[in-house]
């Protein structure tokens, strides 16, 4: 290879196969027996088991071609009755049955046929090093070398470096291509804005009527939509995604109420957002007597009475309270939109 | 070979003609003969806990066949539509046409429920045998050369599998599976600067938008299978370029494979294996309801049921979140940094990265080059079974920590109680688990060296004529003596200054792991003393 010009030339890594490492390698292990006398199964020595395997293994295959035929027929024998649970579990039984045996049978004749029928002694075959040996690597480096050398891409380093540029540089239209993935409105001022807004009333959840102040007793909860949303013809779920909200009543004298939130409530009945801080799951199980709520995809728990801070669980922040208050003819209604974005935390969240 | 000799001098039947016709109109055509020279007589060598992967693989097929099946009756458009199925407690409900054709499937297509049960339940036992199969791997030491990148190959097929597991479990748009993409979409919002952009891409608008199932859809049926399927492809290859590898025994050495040859042994048990595999999948699937997503009804933001739970092999992410304190989130320059979504995520990310780099880890600590063919007892690398323990019960406690509620309701416990115990156990757990396993394989080794040099307790007490008791040990024939003794073990690398006179920090840490490794060991039993023990 001395012929080839400068910064054309390859050269093979040298072998380390050999380097045991910081292992002990020992010249006074004991010597291995060799392998064990071949065991010999009852098939090797009794032509009567031989027959009696032989035939065991055929009833195998056999009973698997009936169960195929019967898995068909099932098919039809036992139709899906619309309504009926029965017929669809007993098409799901006899089919599935019928399947299984077809398969079974295959699987044990086979298998049985290979552990008592089939040659059972033990072959060795030799292991190669898995790498190349010397020859094919340096068949294989000189094939490198002589592609290096007809192409120039060791030497033309201008080819070289504009091609790897180029390569590199050809994601690109990619990264703009998949911006359409979603709609051109800013995600963020979305996520800030719910359905509700001043005089909004609150209404059940799913029916969509509204609720009068004095329908909620006290210790009662609701679940609770904007009124409106059941009618919504578009984005009847992402709007409820976010508007979603659980109106309690406690004793007036048990809520532990902000000075500056003191009118948000009405006569203790308080309305919070019941979607998670955490992650989003719906904050759905409300412990009467405690006044807690309960997360129960990660068991984060709100105390209602201190406005839904959080006193166990991985969430960290409270639940956004919805200022409300009560319209000329005793509904419940929104005094305004959530005062923070509801839902799990994001990047530009306080922003 | 005697045997082809055989099949020449005897008389071909008519079946044997036309076997042979066609056999050589293939090979002419592509010389199949060339393949069938190599493979054919290849040696597999045998042990049960070679089958795991074998499960995987055909479990992978079961779901190939089940799910081609789905897809011919399932729509996942998120379009909403009125049910008018023949199920009757969800007759009138608004629901996406993807929920829709998924009761279709269970209700009204014949067999249609069965498949969907084969392909949820091969599903699950398609990550539950990858995972026992690395667990396999693991501890035998399978993974060392040449074999580091086979081990890298299969972990990249344990997180496809996951990724396929997850994006399937989504398609019915069921409540449970909405709340599982929900949680997905909280994680995702999490991340620092490019959070709310990924989710709003990813959604096609705010959570849960209209494209979403369609979007999984594709990637559960094409994009994923395909580089399942290519990945799967490389790893086989790799096993056969590699060949399997062997537990010591008798006439096993590393240089050898001792085994059945795949024609016909190994193709008989490994081909009736599938169908095993199959067979029973489908009588599962006959017999148990998994997933009744009818029970669950359709995917609605607002309710949930309690006891919420992924399936299982996401517990472990969700019991991670789980395990976080409470206030770990705050705000800096206005930007809010979500901690208790973030740590747990690198937490995650950490412990199946250092899963993955494992075998080049150790491969560093001992600086051994040469190839290993035969599986290590784990018993015979006693630290590293402990690490394997301690990772065990690390994954453990994450996955107990998922059904936190189940474990708190179902014995009577308070929730806090639970949660609190656990995040104990996560920390304490791993390292109690370390220190037991560890010892234990060190105790194992002391017995079977014992073993190997005295024999066996028979049971059976002698009274010798002076009056003496004694306990009669038998010794182990040489064959199974040799299993005991077949085992290579390093000794802690020394600390030396390099060529150019200094020792470096990399050096110092080596020798530091290399101390932790290593320090305790039981060496195998040399020839000498084995002699000197048959003497008296």
């Amino acid at each position: 290879m001395a012929t080839t010009p400068p910064g054309t030339d390859l050269q093979a890594a040298p072998r380390d196969e050999n380097d045991p490492g910081t292992a002990v390698v020992s010249s006074n292990t004991p010597a291995n027996p060799g392998l064990a006398p071949e065991h010999q199964r009852v098939t090797d020595l009794d032509p009567k088991e031989e027959k009696k395997a032989e035939r065991l293994i055929a009833t195998f295959f056999a009973l698997s071609i009936v169960g195929s035929v019967f898995a068909a027929v099932a098919y039809s024998l036992f139709p899906i009755v619309p309504g009926d649970m029965q017929s669809v579990r007993n098409n799901n039984l006899f089919v599935g049955l019928g399947i299984t045996v077809a398969l079974l049978g295959v699987g044990i004749g086979a298998v049985h046929w290979a552990k008592s029928l089939m040659h059972g002694h033990e072959l060795v075959e030799e292991r190669h090093p898995t790498r190349g040996d010397d020859e094919t690597r340096d068949a294989a480096v000189e094939i490198f070398s002589q592609a290096n050398k007809e192409s120039g891409f060791t030497r033309r380093s201008l080819v070289r470096n504009t091609l790897i540029g180029a390569l590199l540089a050809a994601p690109i239209p990619a990264v703009a291509l998949f911006r359409d993935l979603a709609p051109a409105a800013d995600p963020i001022k979305k996520m800030k804005n719910t359905m509700w807004e001043p005089g909004v009333r609150l209404a059940r959840d799913p029916s969509g009527l509204p609720i009068k102040a004095s329908e909620v007793t006290i210790g009662s909860a609701f679940h609770v939509i904007p009124e409106g949303l059941a009618e919504l013809e578009h984005h009847k779920i992402e709007e409820k995604a976010k508007a979603a909200v659980l109106l309690m009543r406690l004793p007036v004298e048990v809520l532990n109420e902000a000075p500056e939130r003191a009118s948000w409530s009405y006569q203790g009945i308080v309305a919070y957002s019941k979607i998670c801080t955490h992650v989003g799951c719906p904050v759905a199980l409300y412990e009467q007597q405690t006044h807690h709520l309960l997360c129960p995809c990660h068991q984060s728990e709100f105390d209602v009475a201190n406005h839904c801070e959080v006193i166990f669980g991985p969430a960290a922040r409270p639940l956004p309270q919805l200022p409300i208050t009560i319209d000329d003819e005793g509904y419940l209604v929104a005094q305004s939109d959530f005062t923070e974005p509801v839902g799990p935390s994001f990047w530009e969240r306080e922003l | 070979m005697s045997q082809t000799v055989q099949d020449k001098t005897a008389a071909p039947g008519r079946g044997m003609k036309f076997t042979g016709w066609a056999a050589n109109y293939v090979d002419e055509r592509t010389s199949a003969s060339v393949a069938v020279k190599a493979l054919g007589r290849k040696i597999f060598p045998d042990h049960w806990s070679f089958m795991l992967g074998e499960v995987a693989l055909y479990s992978f097929i079961v779901i190939l066949i089940s799910g081609t099946f789905l897809t011919f009756f399932f729509d996942p458009s998120m379009t909403m539509v009125e049910y008018d199925g023949s199920y009757l407690p969800l007759k009138g409900i608004e629901m996406s046409v993807a929920y829709h054709t998924s009761l279709d499937l269970s209700f009204d297509i014949r067999g249609g429920l069965l498949m969907r049960q084969v392909h949820h339940w091969a599903a699950l036992l398609f990550i539950a045998s990858i995972g026992l199969h690395m667990l396999r791997v693991f501890f035998t030491g399978a993974f060392r050369k040449p074999r580091e990148l086979n081990w890298v190959v299969g972990f990249l097929l344990f997180v496809l599998a996951m990724a396929e597991g997850f994006t399937g479990y989504s398609l019915p748009d069921d409540l449970l599976s909405g709340n599982g993409l929900r949680i997905i979409d909280g994680m995702i919002k999490a991340f620092p600067v490019v959070g709310v952009w990924m989710s709003y891409l990813f959604f096609g608008d705010e959570f849960p938008g209209t494209v979403v199932i369609p979007r999984l859809y594709v990637l559960h049926i094409m994009l994923l299978p395909a580089i399942l399927i290519a990945t799967l492809a490389i790893h086989m290859v790799l096993l056969v370029v590699n060949k399997h590898t062997q537990f010591a025994g008798p006439g096993r050495t590393n240089d050898n494979v001792v085994g059945s040859p795949v024609m016909p042994v190994f193709a008989a048990k490994a081909g009736g294996f599938f169908f095993l595999v199959f067979g029973v999948l489908m009588l599962i699937g006959s017999l148990f309801t998994i997933n009744p997503i009818w029970n669950y009804g359709p995917y609605d933001p607002s309710p949930v049921s309690a006891g919420t739970q992924p399936d299982w092999y996401i517990g472990f992410a969700d019991g991670a979140l789980r395990l976080v304190p409470p206030g770990w989130e705050f705000v800096l320059f206005g930007y809010t940094w979500s901690w208790n979504i973030l740590a747990p995520t690198v937490l995650l990310i950490v412990f199946i990265g250092l899963v993955a780099v494992y075998p080049f880890i150790e491969a560093w600590i001992t600086g051994d080059k040469r190839e290993h063919h035969i599986a290590d007892r784990p018993r015979n690398a006693p630290t590293r079974t402990g690490i394997g323990a301690a990772g065990v019960v690390f994954y453990a406690v994450l996955w107990a920590a998922a059904s936190s509620d189940l474990i708190a309701t179902h014995f009577k416990l308070t929730i806090e109680g639970v949660i609190t115990t656990l995040q104990v156990l996560l920390i304490v757990g791993p390292i109690a688990a370390f220190l037991i396993a560890k010892r234990t394989c060190l105790a194992l080794q002391r017995k079977d060296r014992e073993i190997a040099l005295h024999g066996y307790e028979s049971g059976r007490i002698v009274r010798l004529p002076g009056g003496e008791y004694v306990e009669v040990h038998e010794q182990l024939d040489d064959y199974e003596r040799w299993r005991l003794l077949d085992f290579e073990e390093y000794k802690p690398l020394t600390v030396r200054p390099n060529d150019k006179g200094r020792i470096t920090a990399g050096t110092r840490l080596r020798a530091g792991l290399s101390r932790w490794f290593f320090e305790d060991r039981v060496m195998p039993v040399s020839r000498k003393e084995l002699e000197d023990a048959s003497r008296h």
